[in-house]
């Protein structure tokens, strides 16, 4: 079966640093891979590769079979339209209202008018919890929670066929936390997508995960279904569950 | 050893100048590509001429004003030293209308307009929100640059058109109500001596000073880095590349319309 996303030998630098140093990683069809590693990694250099906002210096990024490193103009835009994005901030367009945000992508992107745009932001709040009255709130006056579930509803708005999650629980307390990752979760399930996320909290990972990846020192050093995190053979991998400052992977700190 | 650092830094310093020319020289051509292909986004347009048009209004006519009433003071004060003072009315309105008018104009709008453009682009930068357009397959060029650079070419000419009437009647102002000229005859010395030319080429200025103004805000705006300093940083290199270039496309448009 053609994977859905194909990476091989991703590498990508920043003058003198190399952030991405040969990635090579599979997502089959419906599946859910998360990506896990401690901060500064280029977890997000990765994704960023993957949906054209970063371009890699080599290697070959494949979605459906197809190339798309270097892709411009309308076959950029295509591929584009198969993806659905929640950024860590939520990114969510301070200018607009809330289901202005949540239809752009139908208005903008799939030249839907914006009265059954509007019909279906309303539907697509619903899906992630939030009611009517929030649809004409600007950004700016929601809550860190609020936001991250808008902007979720933005991206599976179109109904992507893939999803991709940058720390989706980064800045939330724990219970508003597990609630987007249940969201997460459901809509992933209920689009029948496929879905990249990248976090460093372990227990968003277990949630949202059918099989999880460790990106360290810009290569995957571990990959396997969730159950194995726990008895993956790998320090690096055993040091980060478990949250350790002792083990192979040594972070830069300044010693008094 | 003194020589090859200072060598060294003329080398960087010219080699910097290349990098920057050119990415804004590639920016500008993907900005006009963007402005001349569609998705066109109307609604957009109509916003950014509100924003840069109608809000830059009571600065820009406060500005004209009470340049229009110093420059009448001024030129018949200077021409009383050779009793040339009828004159007055005739300067004025070719100064203004020439020079005064697109260039205050436009430099006021670099000040409020051009620093709004790239605060609010570079804000979107710094916050992913251009990121987050891409990946809802909207090119930033065509729905965050082409609006702002079609609204500030079309709007600047309009402001500059006001800001012509409303330097002249303030020197009409001076003229009369302070020098003691007739009403009619400094408005008949206005019209006597001031040529479609002098309106038309003011307006053709204010066309590009607009595409600079414009252009600076969102290319300063676009490559913000580093959170609330760098879009600082973007908002002050905007207003001061946008200033000096208008003024030097000032000089070069000046050459092309009047030179013999």
């Amino acid at each position: 079966m053609t994977p859905k996303i194909k990476l091989s030998g991703v590498r990508k630098s920043f003058g003198q640093k190399m952030v991405l140093d040969g990635v090579d990683l599979e997502i089959a069809p419906g599946q859910s891979v998360v990506v896990i590693g401690g901060s500064g990694v280029g977890k997000s250099v990765l994704l960023k590769c993957i949906l054209g906002l970063v371009t890699p210096d080599e290697g070959s990024i494949e979605v459906d079979g197809v190339e798309v490193t270097g892709l411009r103009g309308g076959a950029r835009s295509e591929v584009l339209r198969k993806f659905g994005m929640l950024f860590q901030s939520a990114a969510l367009f301070d200018s607009l209202t809330v289901w202005e945000n949540v239809a752009f992508g139908l208005i903008e992107g799939a030249g839907m008018a914006r009265g059954p745009a509007h019909t279906k932001a309303i539907e697509t709040l619903a899906r992630v919890g939030l009611a009517e009255d929030v649809a004409e709130l600007d950004p700016a006056e929601l809550s860190g929670g609020m936001k991250k579930r808008v902007g979720l509803a933005r991206a599976i708005a179109t109904t992507p066929e893939i999803l991709f999650f940058d720390e989706p629980t980064t800045g939330l307390d724990p219970i508003m936390g597990d609630v987007i990752n249940d969201l997460i979760a459901k809509s992933v399930r209920e689009l029948g997508a496929t879905a990249l996320s990248i976090t460093h909290d372990l227990a968003s990972a277990r949630k949202i995960a059918d099989r999880i990846a460790m990106l360290h020192d810009g290569r995957i050093i571990w990959q396997g279904p969730v159950a194995d995190v726990d008895h993956s053979g790998n320090d690096h991998v055993d040091q980060f569950i478990h949250g350790r400052a002792d083990g192979p992977i040594q972070m830069q700190v300044l010693k008094p | 050893m003194f020589v090859i650092t200072f060598l060294a830094t003329i080398g960087r310093t010219f080699l910097n100048f290349l990098r920057v020319s050119g990415r804004l020289a590639m920016f500008a051509g993907r900005a006009m590509d963007a402005v001349i292909r569609p998705p066109f986004y109307p609604r957009l347009i109509l916003k950014q001429m509100a924003s840069i048009g109608y809000y830059s209004l009571p600065v820009v006519g406060l500005t004209a004003l009470f340049t229009g009433m110093v420059l009448a003071l001024q030129i018949f004060l200077g021409s009383a030293r050779f009793n040339a003072e009828s004159a007055v009315a005739s300067i004025v309105v070719i100064g203004i209308t020439r020079e005064i008018g697109p260039v205050i104009a436009s430099l006021m709008v670099a000040g409020r307009v051009g620093a709004a453009i790239a605060a609010e682009i570079g804000t979107m930068r710094v916050t992913e929100q251009i990121d987050a357009l891409t990946t809802l397959a909207t090119n930033p060029f065509r729905y965050l640059v082409a609006p702002r650079l079609i609204a500030a070419v079309l709007t600047l000419p309009i402001l500059v058109l006001i800001a012509d009437i409303v330097g002249v009647f303030g020197a009409y102002t001076v003229g009369v109500v302070k020098l003691g000229f007739s009403p009619v005859a400094y408005i008949q010395n206005s019209l006597d001596f001031l040529q479609v030319m002098d309106v038309v080429s003011g307006l053709a200025k204010a066309a590009v000073f607009g595409f600079i103004i414009a252009l600076m805000g969102c290319y300063h705006g676009y490559y913000s880095r580093g959170g609330a300093q760098g879009v600082g940083k973007a908002t002050t290199n905007a207003v001061v590349s946008a200033s000096i270039l208008l003024l030097s496309a000032d000089y070069v448009l000046t050459e092309l319309f009047f030179a013999q």
